[in-house]
């Protein structure tokens, strides 16, 4: 006998979903907001029948029905449009009457993500909440010998170096002989990014550049931002404030067509130049910039036809190995500015991270090592590597610290650490640790979208839909209908907001350790945590 | 905090009078460790000058692997200096057998060697010794060098001198280092107790060293072998002056732009900005950031005191042509030198360097926002 139902396996109820609406027909007055603003058809009008038993008082009359219409949501259960849990309809709703709940138990949406054979690919970040570095303290306090400093009135000097840094007896000897000293920056530890224009909207770009310079020229405080792979704006790439810009090349060139056109036209050279090898959220996978964000200005600035994906290789054409890869990617790019510019490479956290690392060390062109960890955010990444593929930052930029000073070169190639800093809003306590275990700065992403344009992404599976140019917040799309949403300049204020608040912290870090004048890379001995095999990993004091 | 006095005199001196001030200085130290260094020496010691002096304390087992690895390196005593206190030991004081200053003539095959190689040699002798001895604690080494004497125990500093006698007359010297307290932001070591030397070069210190870590990753990562105890977080001072010196060339100037360098703002403005710049970058791991007072005595008997921004109360440096001192406390530069005209007294502060040079004519200053007076 044929099966007769209506049932298809990927037929789900509203329980099955990760995200199921909670509507309430009494405070809802039929605005339409909701439905308008969803950026995944997740919720529609909803027309519904309902019966009301009519029952007259005394025996007379029997009890009666009375059948009426009454109109509000429908929850929309194709996989197609499964709510994200963005809520952007609780934001807009006049009455407080809908809002996105978390499934009280697994969903079921996760098995049928892949509907045509094609594997699920999101935007966002790992979801995983538990953070090792929120788990580490600053145990050693100065309370005896000397007293700990006022972080509000002392002064403060907590920069860092980004270049390769010769060591003494090599930079006396080339000082003395006139020789190629290789350019190094003296920044803030604390650098945006890399996020490509792209991946973000204009208006968040903007907004972002208008706060970095600011910060730059009024507040004095050096911060980079690092613009990720798809070129820059022909205009800023022309202007001063390019000096506050660290320029990513990674498989895909995106953006470097353009990028080489404009160098005779340069008033300043930029920051650095950072070679994407790899990032966290994606490791050993290319860049993807998905066809619903290639419009018009994303693709001239990026050299192809709009509306095509744009996924850039796993690895550059040029590299067959590591070492040739730092000999002809490091050299060209350092040859194009005329040595003038650092340029290092960036990867994925991975347990070859020391192999790469040797070889760096070995190579007097390469600037730093920039190392991108598992809890890194992305525009759009396959959600098996979003989930499964990376390593932690924290060992790994341990590990390749204490490798440093074995071979006594710890303050000739500076670390570089990306990948969950901040992710459950503790931003300077992470970059502190992060520090204090060997990195020279951090590369922060996630925590800048959230807190400078109100990213809805949380570490719960909320949102995560960058990558189809929905954004609702306007972050990521390339919308003008969604990105208009976004004022830069309220971006811009936020990103001062941020960069002060995080510079306080850091100080009311650094200040009781009795540190001020210099960044304290690998002040170790500040760190305890309550796990022992945490603690023993790192090198670090087991505290309970 | 410690308490730290450094002397130097045309006329020889007793430790006694470093010892008498870290006593005035008392409310300041907890009593918990004396360290002194001498050098210059006069007394009985000013005829052998030449020759390599050992400090240290010995078991009577160790007396015995002295003499025997001495003998094997070819050495001989021409002069020794032994005390055996038989007195109770002073409160927190152990009981040891032997404090030894043995004078010895080099080895013959010693006389055609340069004088790095034998400061080399010296070097190494007193590591494989303070190796040996750590092994069942049966010598602790602290200096091995020509015209050196250092004594160091754990306990009261004035009730150590009475207790080892330090006022005998064979004890007398033109410059002296001495420090109250022994190190106690980690666990009580005889080896914490400041002066450090190492060839020639002593520093005693003042103040929590809270970058010290990283400052010790990076001495030991430069293949020294002298590079190694660190029991204080105040003995990296020593070897930053040491580096700097021996490995770099670099001067005294130099040391204070490593260990205090100018902020990012002061360099764009210094006459050697640039090349201050290239300084503080290779060697950003030495930054010291304080608050620490370093008193210390170069090879050529120079004394020098700096400090960094945060120490609050600077040490001070007064005295009279022909004799000086430096002290963190202004009560022990008066103990050690009480008539002085007081109005030269000088404090210096996060910019200044002062020095007394082995003629012991006047204090010198320098500026750090002054040009270098010789570039490297």
């Amino acid at each position: 006998m044929e099966p007769d139902g209506q049932l298809k396996p990927s037929t789900l109820s509203t329980k099955d979903l990760p995200w199921q609406i909670l509507w309430s027909k009494e405070k809802c007055n039929l605005c339409g907001h909701c439905t308008a603003v969803c950026p995944m058809r997740a919720i529609g009008l909803g027309v519904h029948r309902k019966r009301v038993l009519q029952v007259q008082l005394g025996l007379a009359e029997k009890p009666g029905n009375l059948f009426g219409v009454y109109h509000g949501i429908r929850q929309e259960t194709d996989p197609a449009n499964a709510c994200v849990g963005c809520g952007m309809c609780t934001l807009v709703c006049p009455n407080g009457a809908i809002a996105p709940i978390h499934n009280d138990e697994p969903d079921k949406l996760k098995f049928h993500l892949n509907q045509g054979g094609a594997p699920r690919q999101r935007g966002g970040r790992r979801n995983i909440s538990g953070s090792l570095l929120d788990q580490i303290k600053f145990i050693r306090i100065s309370m005896l010998t000397d007293p700990a400093l006022d972080a509000g009135r002392h002064e403060f000097e907590l920069r860092t170096l980004l270049g390769r840094i010769l060591p003494p007896e090599e930079a006396l000897r080339v000082s003395r002989e006139g020789g190629w000293i290789p350019p190094v920056r003296e920044i803030y530890p604390l650098i945006i990014g890399s996020m490509s224009f792209g991946a973000l909207s204009p208006t968040m770009w903007e907004g972002l550049q208008m706060g970095v310079a600011y910060i730059n020229e009024e507040l004095k405080i050096p911060i980079r931002f690092a613009t990720g792979e798809g070129g820059c704006p022909p205009r800023l790439l022309r202007s001063r404030f390019l000096k506050y810009i660290i320029l990513q090349i990674a498989s895909g060139y995106f953006g470097w067509d353009e990028i080489i056109h404009a160098l005779p036209e340069m008033k300043e050279d930029p920051c650095a130049i950072e070679i994407k090898y790899g990032q966290g959220a994606k490791p050993g996978d290319g860049g993807l910039l998905m066809w619903y964000k290639v419009n018009k200005l994303i693709a001239s600035i990026r050299g192809v036809p709009p509306g095509v994906n744009l996924p850039s290789p796993p690895t550059h054409q040029t590299k067959y190995s590591i070492e040739e890869a730092v000999a002809k990617m490091i050299q060209s790019m350092s040859m194009a500015w005329g040595f003038r510019v650092p340029v290092y490479p960036k990867i994925s956290a991975t347990s070859t991270a020391l192999a790469v690392l040797n070889n760096l060390t070995r190579n007097p062109y390469a600037a730093a090592l920039a190392m991108d960890g598992e809890d890194g955010g992305t525009g759009a990444a396959y959600n098996v590597s979003l989930d499964h593929m990376g390593h932690p930052i924290a060992s790994i930029v341990r590990d390749a610290y204490l490798n440093l000073v074995k071979i006594g070169r710890q303050n000739e190639i500076p670390i570089f650490a990306g990948g969950g800093v901040g992710k459950n809003g503790n931003l300077a306590a992470n970059a502190a640790a992060l520090i204090m275990l060997g990195a020279s700065g951090v590369q922060v992403g996630k925590y800048i979208m959230q807190a400078t344009a109100g990213c809805l992404g949380s570490e719960t599976n909320r949102c995560n839909i960058c990558n189809i140019g929905q954004c609702p917040k306007g972050i990521a799309s390339q919308d003008p209908r969604l990105y208009r949403r976004l004022d830069p300049e309220r971006v811009a204020e936020r990103l001062v907001d941020v960069v002060l608040c995080f510079d306080t912290e850091l100080k009311k870090i650094v200040a009781p350790l009795g540190r001020s004048t210099s960044l304290p890379i690998g002040m170790s001995d500040a760190l305890g945590i309550a796990d022992h095999n945490a603690a023993t990993r790192l090198g670090i004091r087991y505290v309970i | 905090m410690c308490r730290l006095l450094a002397i130097t005199s045309n006329e020889p001196l007793s430790p006694m009078v470093a010892i008498r001030a870290l006593n005035v200085m008392k409310e300041g130290h907890d009593g918990s460790g004396l360290g002194i260094f001498l050098t210059d020496l006069a007394g009985t010691f000013e005829q052998f000058r030449g020759g390599p002096i050992l400090s240290g304390i010995f078991s009577n087992s160790g007396i015995k692997a002295l003499d025997r690895y001495m003998l094997d390196m070819d050495f001989m005593t021409k002069y020794k200096l032994s005390f055996r206190p038989t007195k109770t030991t002073p409160p927190g004081t152990p009981q040891r057998d032997n404090y030894l200053i043995r004078v010895y003539e080099y080895p013959p095959d010693w006389e055609n060697l340069s004088e790095e190689e034998v400061h080399r040699r010296l070097l190494t002798c007193s590591l494989e010794l303070r190796k040996m001895g750590e092994e069942d604690s049966s010598m602790l080494i602290f200096s091995f060098w020509p015209d050196v004497i250092m004594i160091k125990e754990v306990g009261d500093p004035m009730a150590l001198a009475e207790y080892l006698d330090l006022n005998r007359k064979e004890l007398q010297a033109r410059t002296i280092l001495a420090q109250g307290r022994q190190n106690t932001n980690y666990e009580i070591n005889i080896y914490a107790c400041h002066p450090f030397f190492i060839q020639g070069m002593a520093t005693m210190t003042n103040g929590e060293n809270t970058a010290f870590l990283p400052i010790r990753d990076f001495l030991m990562s430069r293949g020294e072998p002298g590079y190694v105890g660190y029991q204080s977080d105040s003995e990296v001072f020593t070897h930053i002056l040491h580096y700097a010196r021996k490995r770099l060339g670099l001067d005294l100037e130099s040391y204070k732009h490593i260990v205090t360098p100018l902020t990012d703002d002061e360099l764009d403005r210094h006459p050697n900005g640039l090349w201050l710049r290239l300084l503080k970058h290779s060697l950003r791991p030495l930054i010291i950031d304080g608050p620490n007072c370093v008193i210390g005595c170069l090879p050529d008997k120079t004394l020098f005191m700096l400090q960094d921004s945060k120490k609050l109360r600077p040490g001070v440096v007064g005295g009279n042509p022909g004799m000086y001192a430096f002290s963190s406390e202004m009560c022990g530069l008066d103990a050690a030198i009480p008539v002085r005209d007081k109005s030269k007294d000088f404090q210096p502060m996060k910019y200044d360097t002062v020095f007394v040079g082995p003629d012991r004519k006047g204090i010198g200053r320098w500026n750090q926002m002054d040009s270098l007076s010789r570039l490297h």
